[in-house]
């Protein structure tokens, strides 16, 4: 429960003043302006949220604040005042004595930002006492306090522990406790939470808003997640190529954007708070942010800006178009709204939007969008000739009225029942036991042909290892795994070559998965080989060109290498090269995660396109729940090796009967300020028990509210508790 | 942590048992007749008396029984006796050793006395002319062959300017110092002969640079490596952002992690020093073990070449079992 900051909005006396900041490296290839021309003011107690795709410049602005940037990058010019005093003209001395103490900051990673050799006391301690608040003595008492009001159980042994110990999550703790050591004036959190899982992220942000509201302490916070800046800023800045495009209170820009880059972010997300059903349209604009070394001298967003008019091609200033609502927007400074005629052919002609090579560019008239529409047109022919007529339906919408309707997913394309893979750790020394880690600890499966599958869980509970027993990319310890009636579970090399045609993986990291060393034909071309589908070379050019085709990608590319292309282009390349040889089935390992919301819906769409096209059968394993449920039919819960809840997409989220589902959705931030303000939040407290050892009878119990003596001793089975829907819990559904 | 340790003792004894038993093989198996080595041909082609003198030395004896005895000798500090000079082995390393480990000791520290500060200045003070001085030493010391170096250096500074003694521990005309440990550093201090000090202390100048000279070169390089990239962590801009002081930030938290892979780089190298200086040995007259070697291996004196194995090979063994255990103590990550 956030609570809302009525009046905070009011002007407050700024406790920091930032005008006209240029920032820029001095690289061999060029200047790069990574900042460029931003103002803004952030107030006594207030909480702004600077959002953007990375490469925006928005670390660079925090880290301008400080002026902790290093050589080439050097602050050319602008001002930035922080409690009246000029910090670009500070002396050395004078600059130290305002960091960690006036103005501290948090940063991204907390698994790098502590210092591995150190005791968190030390690192702790440190920061008070090189400001002389305090001795050694009391600074470490003070340390031990601060890290229990963080969060941190046990916090007289924490401090004495090495960062190894903690897991990301307390790791952040500790650097929020470092940064409010000095109780600073202003915290800057550059995306603190964006590699921590949604749980604990909710509890981070949790906490931040605590910060502000006990301390007074004014936050910027930095993220490219909407969401994360809804719950907790009251104002927000939209940052593109080194801009600042729009300003404006949180609830005014999330709602009615007045920059179609704030429009296109604020449209490109799925949301939990929408029914995906509904005809609910994901747009993805098209194209990467521009090359910081040339940006294009009129809009900088042009280029991609489907709203875009003759005018744009002037560079428009950041204006008021609204009390406290500013926008660098040529159509909306002349008071027209964004709002796309909601043209039907959009979606029927595929081609004009997911373009990814500029070269390929679309008609300007279309402005590069693409939307997809959720129900989907008939299904074509699958390869192995049957009809996938059946529109796709959640099966529930059926089941609640307990017609006995044939399902529209009949054969199930993959079975896994009782799947177990532990992993054996190294040795502590050498009289000790071995200890496994219980990474998948008996797991049933079941993939329908023709639907999109999602697995969710918090990280480490054993989604990847799931996906590669499936591929046989591991072998599973026990259990069986049928797929298309054959058993692979234990089944030799050998005998799965052959179905290792149908089964294929697209995985997250799109610049590790692809070779670099070798150009995208191939790249393309190896499976063909291998699988024996092309032989002649002409053959092969004809398919990879295809190929491209159908991942959109100009099919005259074949000759470049990964490394020319973007992040979500690569993301392309891999997913063609999955489809290379014409599989039933994908498994994709978070294959957006890595990639920034536009692209991520850009991706997305071109998934779904392919299954309608292709027929084919997804396991969709992603941390975010909003992007599951927009893909998935059903969804399945992992929890520590163990399936907590299986349901049609539909019903899980609007009907969870597991108490970890219900905190996972509810720990999902909405990009809606006012939404995000009144939501009663549920906290799921702590971490996840180690793997190593997972506690007794359900595995959920140290974490669960409502366990009872029964928990630790029976493990609750998968039990069926409505049509479809099956939850692992001896009080399913009671909260 | 005493499990760390506890493992780590176990895994050295099993190592130098192995050892014993891969040297008693290779020497046995080398081919080579030590019996005309050792009693020329005239005496070999005696049947009778090849036959007294291999019993008298147990070469007719089954291998694996020679390996007991050998193994039991070596637990009882009883390394053989050597044929060439007729001396228990232990002994003659004894008195060959002290001058090695002397040399080498001096030449370690003054390759990380000079090695560690300078690469930390040049990482510091990236492309300044500290960072281009690193650089050439570095170069120049991993690239000269020591030989040649040691001609250098000694044509330069003895025969040239004649700011440097000669070769050998000390002047031909002075005394040793009365033998305490050997070290004749150590040994003159003790007997307060401060003018023995300085002598020995001069007579270490040209061939420690020279033994020094590679090692120098790596730690240089090294220390440089490790810094620039320990300067670039997150926790080095964390560490500012708190507002700490250059000084603080250099020596309290980037060292502590720079320092990690030069021990185990500086333990290698110490261990190299200890039993690679046959060149430079040989160059400045120097009677440490290199030159022992040499000669035992000329003569194919298997128990002194084995007693030597053995010392070279446990030697190894205990700096890697001392670099363990430095890790542990600083890479809190090493030992659980
Ligand atoms: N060390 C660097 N050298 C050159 N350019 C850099 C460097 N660091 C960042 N940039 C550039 O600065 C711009 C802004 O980056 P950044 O502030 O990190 O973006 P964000 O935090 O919004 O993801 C980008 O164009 C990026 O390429
Ligand atoms: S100024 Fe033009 S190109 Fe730029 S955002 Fe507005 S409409 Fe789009
Ligand atoms: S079985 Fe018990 S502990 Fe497990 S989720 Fe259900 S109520 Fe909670
Ligand atoms: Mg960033």
């Amino acid at each position: 429960m956030r609570a809302a900051a009525p009046g905070r909005t009011a002007p407050t006396p700024a406790v920091l003043a930032v005008s006209d900041l240029r920032t820029q490296f001095f690289t061999d290839a060029g200047v790069v302006r990574a900042v460029d021309g931003v103002s803004f003011t952030v107030g006594a107690g207030e909480a702004l949220g600077i959002v953007g795709e990375s490469g925006s410049g928005k670390s660079v602005t925090a880290q301008s604040l400080m002026r902790l940037l290093e050589e080439p990058a050097r602050i050319v010019s602008g001002r930035i005042h922080f409690q009246g005093r000029d910090v670009l003209a500070m002396t050395p001395s004078e600059l130290r004595k305002l960091r960690g103490a006036g103005m501290a900051m948090v940063f991204q990673d907390p698994m790098t930002s502590l210092n591995p050799v150190l005791r968190i006391a030390r690192q702790l301690v440190e920061t008070m006492m090189a400001h002389g608040s305090f001795g050694e003595g009391e600074a470490t008492r003070r340390g031990v306090k601060l890290l229990g009001r963080m969060g941190i159980t046990t916090p007289e042994r924490a401090i004495n522990s090495y960062p190894h110990q903690f897991s990301g999550g307390m790791r952040q703790r500790v650097a929020l406790a470092m940064g409010m050591s000095n109780e600073p004036a202003l915290l800057i959190a550059d995306e603190p939470t964006t590699a921590l899982d949604v749980t604990i992220q909710a509890q981070i942000l949790e906490l931040l808003s605590e910060l502000n509201r006990e301390f007074g302490t004014a936050i910027v916070l930095i993220s490219h997640d909407l969401g994360v800046i809804a719950g907790l800023c009251s104002r927000v800045l939209v940052m593109y190529a080194g801009e600042v495009v729009e300003e404006g209170s949180a609830e005014a820009v999330l709602s009615d954007p007045k920059h179609p880059y704030s429009w296109a972010l604020v449209n490109a997300v799925p949301r939990l708070d929408r029914d995906p059903t509904a005809g609910k349209r994901l747009t993805a604009i098209e194209g990467a942010p521009p090359d910081p070394l040339s940006e294009p001298p009129g809009c900088r967003f042009a280029p991609r800006c489907p709203f875009r008019i003759e005018r744009c091609s002037d560079h428009p200033e950041l204006l008021e178009i609204g009390p406290g609502h500013k926008s660098r927007c040529w159509v909306t400074q002349a008071g027209a709204s964004l709002e796309l005629p909601a043209t039907a052919p959009l979606s029927t002609s595929p081609v004009a939007g997911e373009v990814g090579l500029a070269t390929e560019g679309s008609e300007p008239g279309e402005g590069g969008i693409v939307a997809l529409v959720r129900s989907s047109p008939p299904r074509p022919i699958s390869p192995s000739g049957r009809a996938f007529g059946a529109p796709k339906e959640r099966p529930t919408d059926l089941s609640h009225e307990g017609r006995g309707e044939e399902p529209p997913f009949p054969t199930p394309l993959l079975e896994v029942r009782g799947l177990v893979k532990h992993f054996a750790l190294p040795k502590r020394g050498f009289f000790e036991p071995h200890r496994y880690v219980h990474a998948v600890d008996g797991v049933d499966l079941t993939v329908k042909r023709g639907e999109t599958v999602g697995l969710v869980g918090e990280s480490g509970c054993g989604k990847s290892t799931l996906a590669r027993l499936i591929l046989r990319i591991h072998r599973p310890d026990s259990g069986s795994i049928l797929f298309e009636g054959n058993e692979i579970a234990q089944a030799l090399p050998g005998t799965i070559r052959p179905l290792r045609r149908h089964l294929q993986m697209v995985f997250q990291d799109p610049y590790a998965s692809l070779n670099s060393r070798m150009t995208v034909e191939q790249i393309l071309d190896e499976p063909l080989r291998v699988h024996g589908l092309a032989t002649t070379a002409a053959e092969i050019r004809e398919r990879v060109a295809e190929l491209l085709e159908i991942v959109r990608l100009d099919p005259k590319s074949g000759a470049r290498f990964p490394h020319e292309f973007s992040g979500g282009q690569r993301q392309r390349i891999s997913i063609a090269r999955a489809l290379a040889v014409k599989p039933s089935f994908i498994v994709a390992d978070e294959p957006i995660s890595a990639l920034d919301v536009n692209i991520q819906a850009q991706i997305l769409n071109l998934m779904l396109r392919l299954q309608e096209e292709l027929g084919l059968t997804y396991l969709f394993i992603a941390h975010d729940l909003a992007v599951v449920r927009h893909i998935s039919d059903r969804v399945v819960v992992l929890y520590l090796g163990k399936v907590a809840e299986v349901a049609p997409a539909k019903d899980l989220f609007a009907a969870p009967l597991h108490p970890y589902t219900r905190y996972l959705i509810s720990a999902v931030p909405i990009p809606d300020a006012s939404i995000e303000r009144r939501r009663e939040r549920l906290r799921l407290a702590g971490e996840p028990p180690s793997a190593v050892a997972p506690p007794s009878g359900c595995r959920f119990r140290t974490r669960c509210p409502l366990a009872q003596p029964i928990c630790a001793e029976t493990p609750p089975l998968l039990a069926e508790h409505r049509l479809g829907h099956f939850a692992a819990c001896h009080f399913a559904g009671q909260f | 942590m005493p499990r760390y340790i506890v493992s780590r003792l176990a895994v050295t004894a099993v190592m130098a048992l192995l050892a014993t038993l891969v040297i008693f093989l290779i020497a046995n198996m080398v081919p080579g007749d030590p019996i005309l080595a050792q009693l020329g041909d005239v005496a070999a082609s005696n049947k009778a008396f090849v036959a007294e003198w291999r019993a008298k030395w147990g070469l007719d004896l089954p291998l694996w029984e020679r390996y007991l005895i050998f193994l039991k000798g070596v637990l009882h500090g009883d390394l053989g006796t050597s044929i060439a000079s007729q001396r228990p082995v232990l002994e003659d390393i004894a008195q060959y050793a002290p001058a090695t480990i002397e040399l080498a000791t001096v030449g370690f520290l003054l390759s990380l006395l000079i090695g560690v500060p300078l690469g930390m200045l040049a990482a510091i003070k990236r492309d300044s002319w500290v960072d281009h001085v690193a650089r050439a030493v570095s170069l120049i010391g991993v690239s000269s062959p020591t030989f040649w170096l040691a001609f250098i250096m000694l044509a330069l500074f003895y025969g040239g300017l004649q700011i440097a003694p000669g070769p050998g521990r000390l002047d031909p005309i002075a005394f040793s110092p009365p033998t305490v440990t050997g070290l004749f550093l150590v040994d003159s201090l003790l007997a307060g002969d401060v003018s023995t000090f300085r002598d020995a202390a001069a007579h270490l100048i040209l061939p420690s640079i020279v033994l020094a000279a590679a090692t120098l070169g790596l730690i240089t390089r090294t220390t440089r490596a490790s810094m620039l990239d320990n300067l670039h962590q997150d926790y080095v801009r964390v560490a500012r952002a708190k507002g700490l002081r250059e000084r603080r930030i250099v020596n309290g938290h980037v060292l502590p992690n720079a320092l990690i892979p030069i021990v185990a780089l500086g333990g290698l190298a110490y261990a190299n020093l200890l039993t690679g200086a046959v060149m430079t040995e040989t160059v400045f007259s120097w009677p440490g073990l290199g030159r022992y070697t040499f000669r035992s291996a000329e003569a194919l004196d298997f128990p002194a070449i084995m007693g030597i194995t053995l010392v070279v090979a446990l030697t190894y063994l205990i700096i890697n079992l001392v670099i363990d255990l430095s890790y542990a103590i600083l890479d809190p990550r090493v030992a659980r």
